[in-house]
This record gives structure tokens, C-alpha cells and sequence, in this order.
């Protein structure tokens, strides 16, 4: 078997595992900091419920992303040994300040926060939670930067055949990872809305059933209480309904920044990865017209096997350059000036193993970037356009007792889950047959560039990469298992699933001398 | 002399200190779960000792490998691919304890929280034993060629060497875990860990002792000796202080311990990083290991803003937490309510059973609609 199809596929499936929890964890984070602002702010109990409820929530995600995340920090150098001894002079750079200066904060003061409630004075408690936040956010910026390295090499001058970092500041400042990292940031935060708008939706629609909120004749919410269920009171109607509106209101912002970045994302493809763009359109030859659905099989890879049905005229020249006929280059007439700057055979080298003079296709798979471009951008207008839908229907204070609506408010999270997954799988796979992409653009460094098949770890052979491939795509899976169980459990709990304290049934039998029972404990 | 790659090398060393000194009593706490800890109440005592700092302590692992990619890219490369299963297996145990801190009090019932107390107790004990086999073999060597990759196949790292270093920090986080306690607990499960440390300390620092001087008679460097004296009596005078009952004492005197052996072994490896076992002349070194002096003196004003700034902060933290826990002060397990309902029978249905019963036990109390 082809060591570099299976590390490709564990480094595949453990990143974008990974990346589940973290947009979870970057967009939720902030709101969750934003309700606890507000509790400190107002000292409102609803505040203080909604921050305890999508805090807990948080928490139980946070650790999936941390605990998938050791892997990320070690499995370059593990199965990827000639890559990190290609990039290591300037892709462990954004790596190590990640730890040191994100992770760091991130880990330390949410530490705090958890255990803080009632220990800490209320205003630094509030800002630990901040400084968590904010590790978060920065680690997700440490990372794009090395990411957006491989996608546009920049800050390097290429010293004996290995790209030596002369000016980390561009490397810190490459446009592409200041708009992957808007782009990334925003996607992220579309999720925690659809997260707090999904479920608040659930609690709204449970009250509605239950007969605790009722509708006036104009259609009004009559919020009710119900006094023999711990937590069914009026506030608990209104932790729902802010976490709701907020969560609307937030997905649309989301969405418009997703859209801005996105596009400015679209025009440094087109300078800098020209292939990757024709890739996602399925367009062989040079053309203006955006696809909204191309035929045929795509996964044939093969310009002869599809056939554009619907098209937008000028849409693709406006994604790439801002007007509507500039000629955006197709797979055919990118692969000849592929060739002509980078040869037709890898080299024949042992370190290419199997690849070594093999023939080189430089036409990512079709299929995937066609269709991760079209899922990205279609689920997350589809999550933008359900919050709209949502704010509306909900204008009178509460939502319909529609059961279908309620499972599908529950379902819409997903959406801007497979929004972010498609996006990233396109962006990676796009870049393909390259680890790091070669840039025609200037601003690129000529030369630097390398081959996936010459990434791979010499000395690890297929049998060890399955083992990983196998032991580990086990494990994540149980695991989803485990934190969708979790997270399904607390949702149903209500807010009393996060404040033990609200929840007749539960007395604490502890009596201490000092009355210092842990406000949390694991 | 390379000046900025000694540097490195030397703050590479201060971060695997940082990582074994904090992580180590968390992994220790994690293997004391089975054993030492009598019941329930003791178990949840011991996971909250460290509950609020472990995950702040395991981001020095995170540091250790990024710092060892941006200084030293070919000693990344080469360490990691060669072990690759015993790191499989490592990141497999960080993964298992990470989420059993998390989740294991997120449910009641016996099955839950007897799973998650085993994926704890494993997961700790199989990180510290894969993470001291690798420190072992970065000190001690590994059949690499010319190009530092690795020739002796997937089970390389299956030596001597490797099970000593393993049961090495194995050894050493169990006792650092036992003082760790000592200072952190009070009540009966201090005055165990006072008397488990005293009686099985000698033992559990037994295979750390083997592997810093198997490491000192390859190189002989004779500062190393200087070190290991050092390094000797601060252990005998750890032990001493633990008889007497002087807890913190007995914590420092492990610290100082802990200094010394690192230092020993990491000024023996110096200039190698990682020894090649095949010929001397592919061993990787810190000068053709490391990345280019632009990029360490980058990382270096990076690491010598960042670094004192991490560790005062992460002192804070300890200091926030620095009480004595009793088993009175864990709450006892909150039950999160079946989803809530709201028809007129269900609050008594919830009080029927009373305690805490397996959540999978309740029926649901809300006839459908």
C-alpha cells in the first residue's frame, strides 16, 4: 500500500476532526464571554443562567479540541519527517508561538474560569475568561499563518535547495493568512450562532408543548412558569429567548463577514493558486461564468467527462478580479505552463519512492473542489438565510409548536459545520499535488515548493501508518459518540444541568466547618 | 561555540524541566486513581487537586515539540518518525486522560465513571512511560543514517534504554504525585501519601537513577558527576524531610532533584542532540539539527518575552489554588435531570428512586406528546 495515500488519510481525517471542535470552541467562546459580560454588566440571573448553561457546553467541547489537538502538534514530525526538515526553519516558527503564546493562555486561564466561580474577585473572573478567549482566537491565527505558508510561501530565500526564513514579519503579515484567518474566525462564529440558536430554539419549543409559554390571540408569547419543575420559571424564558435572538443576529453577522473575507480569499487564489480555483470551477478552458452545477464525473478527473449545465456569466471574472470579463485560466491551459515551470516527472529520486520519474498530474481532484467549494458556500447561506428565517418567525416572542420546526432549528447546526469542513478540505486538496504550492505570483519566492509524495517520512512504513490510521479513527469516533451523548444530555437538562444549585432534588450533603465546598468540581 | 543553538538547546531543557515538574504530578495523581485512592469520594479528591492547573501543565508537552520544530526541525523529524508507534500510543494515553478529567463526573453510574477512572489511570501511566522512553532514546540514541532517518524498522525503539527511561518519569511521577498530594490534600489521603512516599520512594526514583548514569557513563562528561552528587543528596535529603512530615520540603528537595537530573542528562548529550547509533557522524547535533540563526534569534525574543511571562501566570493560578482539598470539599455528583419536563407527575417521579442512580435506570418521566 502507498504510505503517502495513508498518511494523507490519517492526517485527513485527524485534522478535520479536529477542526469540528475548534470552530465550536473559537465562535462559542466568544459568546459565552459576551453572556457573562453581561452578567457582569447588569447582574441579571438570566445572564448569569445563559453564561453557566452555554459555558458548560463549551467545556465539554473544549477538551475534545484539546485533546485532538496533541495530535496536530506532533504527527508532522511523525509521519512527515521530510517535510518538517524542508519547512522546519520557518514553519515551526508560527507552531511554537502558537504553544507559547496562545495555548498557554488559553489552557491556564480557562482553568481558572472553570474553577473561579465565588474564588475569584468578579471582574478578574470575567477576565480570564476574556484572556482564554482570546488565547483561543490568537491560536487559530498561529496556525493559519503556518497554513497559509504552504498555500503562499512567502519570507524565505531558498538556501541550498531549503527555503530559510529571512523576514518573519511577512511570514506573520502573508495576506493570505490574514484573510484565511478573518475568513476562518468568522465560519467559526456562524457556528456558535447556529449552536445557540438551534438549541434555544429546542427549550423555547419544549416550554411551548409543555404548556408553560402560550400565544395571545395576535400571536403573542404569554410566558408562563411551571413551580414543581426546578429551573421552568420565567427566567428560564428568557435565557432561551436572548440566547436565541442572539444567536440569530450573530449568525447573520457571521455570514456577512464569512462572505467579505471569502471573497477576498477568492482573488488571492486566483493570483496565487490559479489551479485551484479552475479545480473548483470544473472549467478546462478559460471562461467568465461561475458554475452553479456542472455535470458528468467529475471524479474521472477528466475535462472530457463533464459539462457545465448552469452557469452565471461574469461571476467567476467578479470572484477573481472584481469585473465580469476578465478570463479566468481553465485546467487545460494551466497544466502546460504547470509543466513548463515545474517539469512533467517527479524527479527520480529516492525520496519520491513509488513516485520517483513518475509522471506528475497537477489537477487536483475535480470532484472534491468542485463540490467542497459548492457545499461551503451553499451550507453556509443556508445557515445565514435559516437565522433569517428564524428571527422572523420568532418576532412575537417565541417559536411555533411545530415539531418539524424544532428538528430542523436542531439539524440547521450542522450547517455551518459541513460549511467549514467542505471549505477546508477544498483548500487542501485543492493545493494538491503539492504539500507546499509553488506561487506563480511575485510576491511568491520562486522554487520553494514540494511534492506531497516527497513528504512523507522515509522511515515509517505503510504498516505503522495504518496502525495510526486505524487506532486513531477508532478512538475519534468513540469519542464523537461520547461528546454528542454528553452534549445531547446537558441540552435536555436544561440550565439545571449547569447549576446544580437551581435543582430541588439534589441537596448537598456536605456539611464543612468553613463552608468551603468547591463551587465546581470535576 | 554555536552561541544561539546552545541557547536553544538549553531552553529546550528548561521546557521538558517545566513539563516533567508540573505534568509529573498530574500523571502521578492520574495512576494514584487505582490503589491509592480508596473510593469514590478520594478519587474525585485527587482529580480535583489538579483539576483547575493539569491542562495548563500539559501545554508544556505542546511547547516542548513545537519549540523542538522551530528550533531544531531535523531532531523534530527524526525523534518523531522514528518512534512513531510509541508516540501513536502516547498521543492515544494524552487523549484517553484529557477527556476522562473532563467527562468522568459529566455522568453518574457506576459503568461511566469506572471507564473513564481506567481510561485516567492507563492514559497516565502509558504517557509518562512512552514520553520517558522517547527522553531516553534522544539521550541514549537510535540506528539513524546519514539522513537521520531511521533503519532499524518500527521497533527500533524497543530497548533497554527505552523501558529504563520509561519506567524512569513512570517512577518519578507516581512519587512526585504522592508529594504533590502531601501538599495538596490534607486529612487521611495526606498522611497516606506521606507514608506511601517514604516507604516506595527509593523504589519508584530507582529506574531515573539508572538512566541518568547509564547517560553519564556513555558520555563521562565529568561535570555530569558534579550534577548526579547533587542530584543524590538532594533525593536523600527529600526523603528525610518527607519522614519528618515536611511536606514541602520533601516537594522542593524532588525539584531540585528533578534540575539536576535533566541537567546531567541533557549537558551529557551536549553537543548531540540525538546520537546516531549507527555511526557517530550521523548523529544529530545542535549545530547541524538547527534552524537558521535568523529564525532562533526570532524564536529566542519570542521565548524570552513569552516564557517568564507563561510561568508568572501560571503561578498565579497555583496560587489561586494553593488550599488544602479534603473529601469534604467535593461536592457530592450532581445527577443532570433526564430532560426536563414539564407535565403535572414528573417532579415526583424524579424523587422516587432518591440517590444517584445510573441515569440509563430512570424511565422517562414525561408520557410522549
Amino acid at each position: 500500500m502507498d504510505p503517502v495515500l495513508i498518511g494523507r488519510w490519517q492526517f485527513g481525517i485527524t485534522t478535520v476532526y479536529h477542526f469540528w471542535m475548534v470552530p465550536l470552541t473559537l465562535g462559542l467562546g466568544l459568546l459565552v464571554a459576551i453572556l457573562h459580560t453581561m452578567y457582569h454588566r447588569t447582574g441579571n440571573e438570566v445572564w448569569l443562567r445563559a453564561t453557566k448553561f452555554w459555558g458548560k457546553l463549551y467545556l465539554i467541547n473544549f477538551i475534545m479540541g484539546v485533546a485532538t489537538g496533541i495530535v496536530q502538534e506532533f504527527q508532522f514530525g511523525m509521519a512527515w519527517s521530510e517535510y518538517s526538515r524542508f519547512v522546519g526553519d520557518v514553519f515551526g516558527a508560527p507552531l511554537a508561538m502558537e504553544a507559547l503564546i496562545a495555548f498557554f493562555l488559553e489552557s491556564v486561564f480557562l482553568g481558572m474560569w472553570t474553577f473561579g466561580w465565588g474564588r475569584l474577585n468578579p471582574k478578574v473572573h470575567l477576565g480570564v475568561l476574556w484572556a482564554a478567549v482570546t488565547g483561543s482566537w490568537f491560536s487559530a491565527y498561529f496556525i493559519i499563518v503556518a497554513n497559509s505558508w504552504m498555500q503562499h510561501p512567502v519570507g524565505v530565500e531558498l538556501i541550498d535547495g531549503r527555503p530559510v526564513m529571512t523576514d518573519v514579519w511577512a511570514v506573520l503579515t502573508n495576506n493570505t493568512a490574514l484573510a484565511a484567518t478573518s475568513h476562518a474566525l468568522a465560519g467559526a462564529v456562524s457556528v456558535g450562532a447556529a449552536f445557540l440558536l438551534g438549541i434555544a430554539w429546542y427549550h423555547l419549543w419544549r416550554r411551548r408543548v409543555d404548556g408553560i409559554d402560550t400565544v395571545d390571540e395576535n400571536g403573542r408569547v404569554v410566558v408562563g412558569e411551571a413551580p414543581l419543575v426546578p429551573g421552568r420559571d420565567k427566567a428560564d424564558y428568557s435565557v432561551w429567548w436572548k440566547s436565541l435572538r442572539i444567536g440569530g443576529w450573530t449568525a447573520i453577522i457571521a455570514f456577512a463577514a464569512v462572505s467579505l473575507t471569502g471573497d477576498i480569499q477568492a482573488k488571492l487564489m486566483y493570483e496565487q493558486q490559479p489551479m485551484k480555483m479552475a479545480s473548483a470551477e470544473a472549467s478546462c478552458h478559460d471562461s467568465t461564468a461561475f458554475s452553479v452545477l456542472t455535470i458528468g464525473d467529475l471524479s474521472s478527473n477528466s475535462c472530457d467527462d463533464v459539462t457545465p449545465i448552469i452557469e452565471i456569466p461574469g461571476l467567476l471574472s467578479f470572484l477573481a478580479n472584481y469585473d465580469f470579463t476578465t478570463e479566468v485560466p481553465g485546467v487545460s491551459n494551466l497544466i502546460p505552463e504547470y509543466e513548463e515551470a515545474y517539469g512533467t516527472h517527479m524527479p527520480d529520486d529516492p525520496m519520491y519512492r513509488d513516485y520517483a520519474g513518475q509522471k506528475i498530474d497537477y489537477q487536483p481532484s475535480m470532484f472534491v473542489t468542485y463540490w467542497g467549494f459548492r457545499l461551503m458556500i451553499g451550507f453556509g447561506a443556508l445557515a445565514a438565510g435559516a437565522a433569517v428565517f428564524a428571527l422572523w418567525v420568532t418576532r412575537k416572542g417565541t417559536v411555533p409548536r411545530a415539531r418539524w420546526l424544532a428538528h430542523l432549528a436542531l439539524w440547521g447546526i450542522t450547517a455551518p459545520f459541513i460549511a467549514n469542513s467542505a471549505g477546508w478540505i477544498f483548500t487542501e486538496m485543492g493545493r494538491q499535488p503539492f504539500v507546499v504550492a509553488p506561487n506563480p505570483d511575485p510576491s511568491g519566492v520562486d522554487g520553494v515548493f514540494l511534492y506531497t509524495a516527497a513528504a512523507i517520512s522515509p522511515s515509517v512504513g505503510a504498516g505503522s501508518l495504518l496502525f495510526s490510521l486505524i487506532s486513531l479513527t477508532l478512538v475519534y469516533g468513540g469519542l464523537m459518540v461520547v461528546e454528542l451523548m454528553l452534549i445531547i444530555k446537558y441540552v435536555r437538562g436544561g440550565v439545571v444541568s449547569a447549576m446544580p444549585e437551581m435543582d430541588t432534588n439534589y441537596t448537598p450533603t456536605v456539611k464543612t466547618s468553613d463552608d468551603d465546598v468547591l463551587s465546581f468540581a470535576y | 561555540m554555536e552561541t544561539l543553538p546552545t541557547i536553544w538547546f538549553v531552553i529546550l531543557a528548561v521546557m521538558w524541566l517545566g513539563y516533567l515538574f508540573l505534568e509529573g504530578f498530574d500523571l502521578g495523581v492520574g495512576m494514584l486513581l487505582r490503589g491509592f485512592a480508596k473510593n469514590e469520594r478520594e478519587r474525585r479528591l485527587l482529580i480535583n487537586t489538579i483539576g483547575p492547573v493539569w491542562d495548563g501543565n500539559e501545554v508544556w508537552l505542546i511547547t516542548a515539540g513545537a519549540a523542538t520544530f522551530a528550533a531544531f526541525p531535523m531532531w523534530y523529524a527524526s525523534l518523531f518518525s522514528a518512534l512513531y508507534l510509541p508516540l501513536t500510543l502516547a498521543l492515544l494515553a494524552l487523549i484517553f486522560r484529557a477527556v476522562a478529567i473532563e467527562y468522568r463526573g459529566k455522568a453518574v453510574g457506576r459503568r461511566w465513571t469506572e471507564f473513564w477512572t481506567w481510561a485516567m489511570w492507563g492514559g497516565s501511566l502509558l504517557a509518562a512511560f512512552c514520553v520517558g522512553a522517547m527522553l531516553a532514546l534522544t539521550s541514549t540514541g537510535l540506528p539513524l543514517n546519514d539522513n537521520g532517518d531511521n533503519i532499524g524498522g518500527p521497533f527500533a525503539w524497543v530497548t533497554a534504554e527505552a523501558f529504563i527511561g520509561g519506567l524512569g518519569v513512570v517512577g518519578f511521577s507516581l512519587l512526585h504525585g504522592l508529594l504533590y498530594l502531601g501538599l495538596k490534600t490534607d486529612g487521611e489521603v495526606r498522611h497516606r501519601a506521606r507514608r506511601w512516599a517514604v516507604r516506595g520512594g527509593p523504589v519508584m526514583l530507582l529506574p531515573i537513577v539508572v538512566w541518568v548514569l547509564i547517560v553519564q557513563l556513555s558520555n563521562d562528561k565529568p561535570w555530569g558527576w558534579i550534577l548526579i552528587i547533587g542530584a543524590a543528596a538532594s533525593t536523600v535529603i527529600g526523603w528525610l524531610l518527607a519522614r519528618q512530615g515536611r511536606e514541602l520540603g520533601a516537594f522542593l528537595a524532588q525539584a531540585v532533584f528533578l534540575v539536576l537530573g535533566v541537567a546531567s542528562i541533557f549537558s551529557n548529550l551536549y553537543p548531540n542532540v540525538l546520537p546516531s547509533t549507527v555511526s557517530p557522524e550521523f548523529s544529530l547535533t545542535v549545530s547541524n539539527a538547527s534552524s537558521s540563526d535568523y529564525t532562533l534569534g526570532v524564536m529566542l525574543i519570542v521565548a524570552v518575552i513569552f516564557l517568564p511571562l507563561v510561568i508568572l501566570y501560571q503561578l498565579w493560578a497555583y496560587s489561586v489554588h494553593g488550599f488544602r482539598l479534603t473529601v469534604e470539599h467535593i461536592p457530592p455528583a450532581h445527577e443532570v435531570p433526564v430532560a426536563i419536563r414539564s407535565h403535572h407527575e414528573p417532579v415526583g417521579a424524579r424523587d422516587s428512586g432518591g440517590g444517584h442512580r445510573d441515569a440509563r435506570d430512570r424511565p422517562e418521566s414525561a408520557a410522549g406528546e
